[in-house]
């Protein structure tokens, strides 16, 4: 692969935010799983992924702490709508 | 400050931090110390502070920088040997931490957790057949991640002992010989192992990386050697300190223990709060590769940075009665695994180890208690990972 990684970015509901993880950057800690699993997984190759249709956080409360848990600030939550 | 302070410093009690450090705690987020050759850096206290410049792409890692900063002369005189992904910096470091990424998921992690059960359940079996006395270091914490780390690399079962015994001599000597007999026998076995691999492919993190890898042309069998062996010790002496010292501030805080063994639901959170109460990696090193301004200082380039995990982890500022061992705080912000891209890759797997380790011997020995006087029983100096020499214990 040559140049960063593709952005994995979805359509959020409009309820806000759309979260990305930005694989490119993402070094594999899994903290962002292991904060919130309600939002976050790892690929098979240790990336951090939106679980599918959880793009708009779900509200979750522990989406901000896992956003500050990623040692390598690869996680956004860009503007929904 | 009247008097420079010299990193790094003995603790006094094995779970706080060096009480020479107190001036530092109070200061500012980042203080000046000496190092043994005399040499002035940059010790960073401060938390915020810690998670900017760890996260900083202008701060190396790379050891064979002639600007980066020895705590010890050991460390000094093994400055010319490359140490594989914690001693390098992106590109480099990054194509090796995508090798092993995969193999250290929460998925994976999880799925070990058996296996470790079943090693763990199997040490304290020996332990109660020769008991009712033993020194937990050897006995139980050292064993614990030697036998994880073998199953986790492929290590054949047949090749477990040797193995032991090597990475027993590797970390703990006695002498510089044995170091470095022991390490020579290790990378020569896992060259071989390597070898027998391309052929016989079977479970296990080396099987992965010789399948997609090595046979691909993307790396050969010396990068592999320096990886297996860099996962062998990296996992190895932190997590058994994290036991021993671990089972030894537990068995101080009585009130705390009695409460996890009510509800041994508190494990994960009892973990973490250990991660950033304990410590034992007190003092992370970097080197600036460039001017940065941090915390109303400027960080020269060449200038030697060194982070004091044990004062980072208890900053008022983000952590409330910071020297107070509590599980129910959100301890979730610790640095103990470190921070930005050097952050520990096997994390996940330490928790795993730990949370049973300690959960399991806890609920199997209810008497479990220190079988010698706690201020005398011998713990790690300071310029090493901070854990317990010896844990005699009874129950």
């Amino acid at each position: 692969m040559s140049g960063g990684a593709p952005r994995e970015r979805r359509t959020g509901d409009g309820t806000g935010v759309v979260v990305a993880v930005d694989r490119g950057v993402c070094i594999g800690a899994g903290q962002c799983a292991l904060t919130a699993p309600e939002v976050f997984t790892q690929d098979d190759d240790g990336f951090g992924q939106v679980l599918p249709g959880r793009e708009d956080g779900r509200g979750s409360a522990l989406l901000r702490e896992a956003v500050r848990a990623c040692p390598v600030s690869a996680i956004s939550l860009g503007p929904g709508g | 400050m009247s008097e420079t302070v010299v990193f790094p410093q003995n603790r006094t009690c094995p779970y706080h931090p060096p009480t020479a450090y107190e001036p530092l705690r109070a200061g500012r987020p980042l203080s000046r110390v000496s190092l043994f050759d005399g040499r002035s850096v940059w010790i960073v206290t401060g938390h915020a502070e810690a998670r900017a410049l760890l996260a900083d792409g202008r701060l190396s890692a790379d050891r064979q920088n002639a600007a980066f900063p020895a705590p010890t002369p050991r460390f000094a005189g093994l400055r010319d040997r490359r140490t594989a992904l914690i001693g390098v910096d992106d590109p480099e470091h990054n194509v090796q931490r995508r090798m092993l990424i995969p193999s250290f998921t929460l998925k994976r992690t999880a799925a070990l957790r058996p296996r470790i059960q079943e090693t763990v359940d199997r040490l304290i079996d020996a332990m109660v057949a020769r008991g009712p006395r033993a020194e937990l270091v050897g006995a139980f914490a050292l064993p614990v991640p030697s036998m994880v780390i073998c199953d986790v690399l492929g290590v054949p079962y047949e090749d477990h002992e040797f193995f032991e015994e090597q990475s027993r001599r590797l970390l703990r000597g006695p002498e510089m010989a044995d170091v470095e007999d022991a390490r020579t026998r290790i990378n020569a076995y896992l060259a071989e192992l390597i070898e027998r691999k391309r052929s016989e492919p079977g479970e296990g993190l080396l099987d992965e990386l010789v399948g997609r890898h090595l046979l691909a042309g993307e790396t050969d069998t010396g990068e592999l050697v320096s990886l297996a062996a860099l996962l062998l010790i990296a996992g190895h002496e932190t997590t058994a300190n994290m036991i021993s010292l671990g089972t030894y501030t537990l068995l101080r805080h009585p009130e705390q223990l009695a409460e996890l063994r009510q509800d041994p639901s508190l494990l994960p959170a009892a973990v973490e709060e250990l991660m950033r109460f304990l410590s034992i990696a007190d003092g992370m090193l970097r080197v600036a590769t460039e001017d940065i301004e941090v915390g109303g200082v400027t960080v020269r380039a060449d200038d030697g940075v060194v982070f004091s995990t044990s004062v980072i982890n208890r900053d008022e500022a983000v952590f409330e009665r910071p020297d107070v061992l509590d599980w129910h705080r959100p301890a979730r912000h610790h640095l103990g695994f470190g921070f930005g891209v050097h952050q520990c890759l096997g994390q996940n797997l330490a928790r795993a180890e730990m949370e049973i380790a300690l959960g399991t011997l806890f609920a199997r020995l209810p008497g479990l208690r220190l079988a010698a006087e706690p201020d005398r029983i011998p713990f790690k100096p300071g310029d090493t990972i901070q854990g317990m020499v010896e844990l005699p214990v009874a129950w």
